[in-house]
This record gives structure tokens, sequence and C-alpha cells, in this order.
């Protein structure tokens, strides 16, 4: 439903920007395109799962850089993993937040094809992988509190990323991460798919925009794998309990960070400032925890992070 | 060891049988063999190597530790007797770590299906864990079982696996993991990912208190468990031929398009690629895990 009424706001959107070039300017139907956008966005109320997937993957839905913009000052970018290479789909570097040094990195899809293309639609090999976990190591020793901004596919499955240890450099950040002695917050902002997203996702909080979808694999592969056919992937949204409100049910996130209605993309403005008031609460609650505490508390989170279902005999 | 991998490919594409056909196939086959044990103490019951398609005695095969006398193929082996070809006799002890079922998606049929596969496998989950000596040596020990839904982690796999590792860091004991496993289990969504992380954090922790990791990757080794504790060893060895690898193949050659070389992902391609230090033939599986314990054993036995 969502697809449709964003394909109409698309093309309303240009014909208001077409009356708008003109010298002697429609009034009458410009109110009616207009009237009819707000009834329009009014619908995107109770979204289905794969509405969510929509949205989630919509393809003006802020990046990683324009978080970064808007709610970081004085960023500076760090590039490569020191190992060999620069793998443009993780995006990150220094920057202050509210004054505060802090570490901030993400999955980076890029706003073209030309950008889609450098950065691989934010499918990270194992060099961007490892690229984070460089920025998280300076972190740590530099006791920067770390953002992390999750928006990817899932992690490239090529021949170079398997013949480079795409697996390792995975298992690598999730133990690694699991200790570090600063606060990690992790801000699911898109779409956050398999261990491509949980790689730079072991943090002391989860955040998640509100229709950003979070899940064991794309709704498209599993529905292949279960099913053998990818055709099925909006019975696989439904299936895999993939949204915000499902994850926070199952205890998986830790706060729903509100969206305008019909999306982020609508008006990022009023996401920027939502997402710095949530960020600005979960690093006061961190800031007074020792570094072992905050070791501590992330490990904790994750081992009882199944409690609501697990019971053992 | 080469393994004629596009052999085997062919025959698995046209089964399409789903994710890691080739793993369906071969596990087939080993299927027959623990069936045939059941049913009839026959002797003559034949079998013929995936690899080599050469013939033999299924109970030769058997008594050679389900390896192809010919051509060294390693068939799929069940957890228990994995333990019995590894451990001092009488030595082992399963530990204490039962989980209940729980379907957090409701995802149909799923509980009769765990019901008819802990019947069938005799075993309570797709992982197996316990205290045994080998070559005098105490270690804990896990094992993963492919013919469990595929090795598949979801909670009890991820609970046993912690369970495991902090038994060993309490008790200071070596660990030694038989990863085999497709990788994440499907049918409990999100849970099962977060498992890659309690897992890995649980290793790490294991790890920072100086315990020993000894991971053995078998075949197939993927997903979500070798993009977690199966590739955190602190010595990784390999049995041959195994499939290890992030992305399963079949969604590679999808993605990119073409056909992927002979012998790709395969332990020898691992080892090549600085993943594995050592490939062990099972017949010398035990003997180079007492060396490595010896090695870690300051004062000896």
């Amino acid at each position: 439903m969502v697809k449709e009424i964003d394909e109409r706001i698309i093309q309303i959107d240009k014909e208001i920007e077409d009356i708008m070039s003109q010298e002697c300017k429609d009034e009458a139907k410009m109110y009616v395109l207009k009237r009819e956008r707000h009834d329009l966005i009014k619908m995107c109320k109770n979204l289905e799962p794969h509405d969510k997937v929509y949205l989630a993957r919509h393809k003006k839905r802020p990046k990683v850089t324009e978080y970064i913009d808007a709610v970081f000052e004085d960023f500076f970018e760090q590039k490569g993993d020191a190992l060999g290479k620069e793998d443009g789909s993780i995006f990150g570097g220094i920057a202050l937040y509210k004054g505060l040094p802090v570490t901030v990195l993400g999955h980076r899809k890029g706003n073209d094809l030309n950008e889609n293309l450098k950065c691989n639609f934010g499918m990270p090999g194992p060099e961007g992988y490892r690229k984070a976990l460089r920025l998280m190591d300076q972190a740590e020793k530099f006791g920067r509190p770390i953002i992390t901004f999750i928006d990817t596919p899932g992690a490239y499955p090529g021949i170079e990323a398997e013949n480079n240890g795409q697996a390792r450099a995975i298992a690598v950040n999730l133990a690694k991460m699991s200790a570090l002695r600063v606060p990690v917050i992790a801000i699911v902002t898109g779409e956050g798919s398999s261990g491509g997203a949980l790689a730079i996702g072991v943090a002391n909080s989860v955040l998640m925009l509100e229709n950003a979808v979070y899940s064991i694999l794309s709704p498209e592969g599993y529905a292949s794998i279960l099913w053998k056919d990818s055709a099925r992937s909006n019975e696989a949204c439904s299936m895999m309990r993939l949204t915000a409100q499902d994850l926070k049910e199952f205890n998986v996130i830790d706060e729903i960070v509100p969206e305008p209605i019909g999306g982020a993309h609508l008006n990022p403005k009023a996401v920027f400032k939502m997402v710095d008031k949530y960020l600005a609460r979960e690093l006061e609650k961190y800031s007074k925890m020792s570094p072992d505490d905050l070791s501590r508390h992330r490990y904790k989170k994750f081992r009882t992070i199944d409690q609501k279902y697990l019971n053992i005999i | 060891m080469k393994l004629s991998v596009n052999k085997l490919f062919k025959k698995n594409v046209k089964q399409e049988n789903g994710e890691y056909d080739n793993v369906a196939t071969e596990q087939k086959q080993d299927e027959k063999i623990t069936l045939k044990e059941k049913n009839e103490n026959s002797s003559d019951e034949t079998l013929e190597c995936p690899k080599c398609k050469q013939i033999f005695n299924k109970k030769d095969v058997k008594e050679n530790m389900n390896v192809c006398m010919a051509c060294g193929y390693h068939y799929v082996v069940s957890a228990d007797r994995r333990i019995k070809l590894l451990v001092d006799q009488g030595s082992f002890r399963p530990l204490k770590c039962k989980v209940a079922f729980s379907n957090p998606l409701s995802y149909p049929d799923y509980e009769e299906k765990i019901k008819s596969l802990q019947e069938k496998t005799g075993l309570e989950e797709a992982a197996y864990t316990g205290v045994g000596k080998i070559d005098g040596y105490e270690t804990v020990i896990a094992v993963l079982s492919s013919k469990f839904l595929m090795g598949s982690m979801g909670m009890a796999v991820g609970e046993k696996i912690t369970n495991a590792f902090e038994y060993a860091d309490r008790k200071k004991l070596p660990i030694i993991v038989f990863a085999a496993s497709g990788g994440a289990r499907m049918q409990e969504g999100i849970v099962s990912l977060m498992q890659m992380a309690k897992t890995s954090a649980a290793v790490e922790k294991f790890s920072t208190n100086g315990g020993l990791y000894i991971s053995v990757l078998t075949h197939p080794t993927t997903g979500g468990v070798s993009a977690s504790f199966a590739m955190l060893g602190d010595i990784t060895l390999a049995e041959p031929g195994a499939l290890i690898g992030f992305a399963g193949p079949r969604v590679i050659e999808q993605t990119i398009g073409q056909k992927l070389p002979e012998g790709f992902q395969r332990s020898e391609f691992q080892q090549e690629h600085g993943f594995v230090d050592q490939i062990v033939s099972r017949d010398k599986m035990r003997d180079t895990l007492a060396h490595i314990l010896r090695l870690h054993c300051k004062r000896g036995k």
C-alpha cells in the first residue's frame, strides 16, 4: 500500500514543482494537489511489515552521512582498515557530540547510483568490518563513546569477501565489541539484515527508528531458504517479525525512535531532532558507568537477550 | 587431498534441495548408513562413495571412522560417535544444560519437527556438550550435529555453546568445539541472530581469562555459526574437504552471476587463505588434539 502512496506522492511533488516553475501559477490545482498529498500521508498509519520494509529501504531515507552532518559537529573522516583496503560501505570517523568527542560510524549505501556502486549498496566486505573495528578500538583507547548507524542489506556474499575472511571478520567484531570499555549506542535507521548488521550492533543500547526493520536475513533471502521462493517475501516479512515494535517485544532493542507519519524521508529534520534527543538520553545514562561496568553491562545484555523465550530445565 | 567439487555440485543442482544442496546429498548418504545399522546387521550392505564412486561394504566404511577407504572422503559422523572416536574410554559425561522447546515466531509445525528430530537422532538439540579426557587431558567438548536441522543455531544451541564456554572458564579447562552448521536457525528469527553475539561474547570472555579454545571446522560450517564462535578459535583445525565460509555457494553464485571456482570455500581453500592452522583427517584427530593440549599444559599431565 505504502509503495503506491509513495509513487503517487512523488508524482504530485513533480506536478507541484511544474506549477511553481510557471509564471502564471494555477493556485486552484496546487491546492487540490497539496490536499491530496496531505490525505495520502495520513493514510500511512497502521503499516504492514512489508510496508515498513519498503520505507526502510526508501531511496530518500536519511543516510549515515546526513545523520553525522545534522547531529554531530566537527566531523573528521577516517578511512581504511590499515591492513590493505578501504571499504566505502562503512563510513566513520571522529566527531563532537554536544562538545564531547565520540567515534561515529555506520553502513553507507550512497545517494545516487555512482555512490551506490562505490559503497557496494551498503554491503561491507571483511575490510569494512575491520575498518569499523579499527575505529572502535581507537575509541576505546581514547575513551570516546561509540555511536553506530545500522542500515545494510547484509554482509556482501562474494568471492573476494570469502577469500578475505568475511566470517572471521564478523565474528571478531562481535567478540571484541562485546568487551569494549566505552559506551556503545547502536541505532537501526534503515534495514538491518543478518550478521552484517549485528557486526556493528553489539551495543549497550540498541535504538531503532519506528519504520526500520531488523532481521536474521533479508525477507527475500528468508523466503528463498525456507520456501525456495524469493517471491514470497511479503509473507516472510510478516513471519519474521522484523518491525521495531516486534523487536521491542522480543527485548532485542531498547527504544523505538518515532518517525513522522509516512516515513523519515518526508521530514528528515524532525528525525534528526528525535535521534538527537534519544541519543543524548542514552549517553547520559552511561556517562557515570566505569569502563568495567560498561563492558559487564553489555555482556549481560547479550547473555540474557533471549530470556523472554529461553527456558532452561 | 582434492575434492571433485564439480561432480558433487552437478548432482546437487539436479536435486534442487535448497540452500545447502551439497550438504543434503552427503547427509542422505550418511543417513543411509546409520539407518541400515539400526534396521539390520547384514554385513553385505554396500555404499557408493559420492566422491570416488567406488563401492564398499558399509560396515567397513563405518569401522574406518566413516571415511572412504579409497579416496579419504569424510562422511558426516553422528555427535555421539564423534565423541566416542575421540575421548578416553568411559571418561565422557554430558554437561547439564537442557533447554525447553520455545517457538518465538510461532513458526508452523516447528515443535513437531524438533520432536521428530529428537527421536530420530537421539539428541536433545543440534549441539551436544560435555567433559571428557583426551589422552589424559581433561577438556570440555562441544559437537554440533548437521543431522539436526542442519546444525542450525537457535536459542538451544546458542545456550549450550555459551554454557560450555562458561563452564570451561569456571573450571579452567580447555574447550574443543566441532562445528557443523548451515548457520543461524531461520525458524527462530532475530532471536537466533542474537545467539551470534551471545556465543561470541562468551568466547571473548573465556579467551580474555586465558582459556584455550580449539575450533574444529567440519562439513559444513557456514553462516551465523562460522561468523561467530566457530571462527574465533586460538587454534583452528578443519576436516578435509569441508565446506567453510560465510555465504552459501548458491547465494554467492546468484549474487555474482557466475560459477564458483573448483574447491571454493573448502578446507584446503580456507587454509590457503590463512584461516585454518591445519587440515586434519579423522584418523589423526585424536592425536592432533592431544598434541595441542599437551603443548598448552604447563605442568604436563
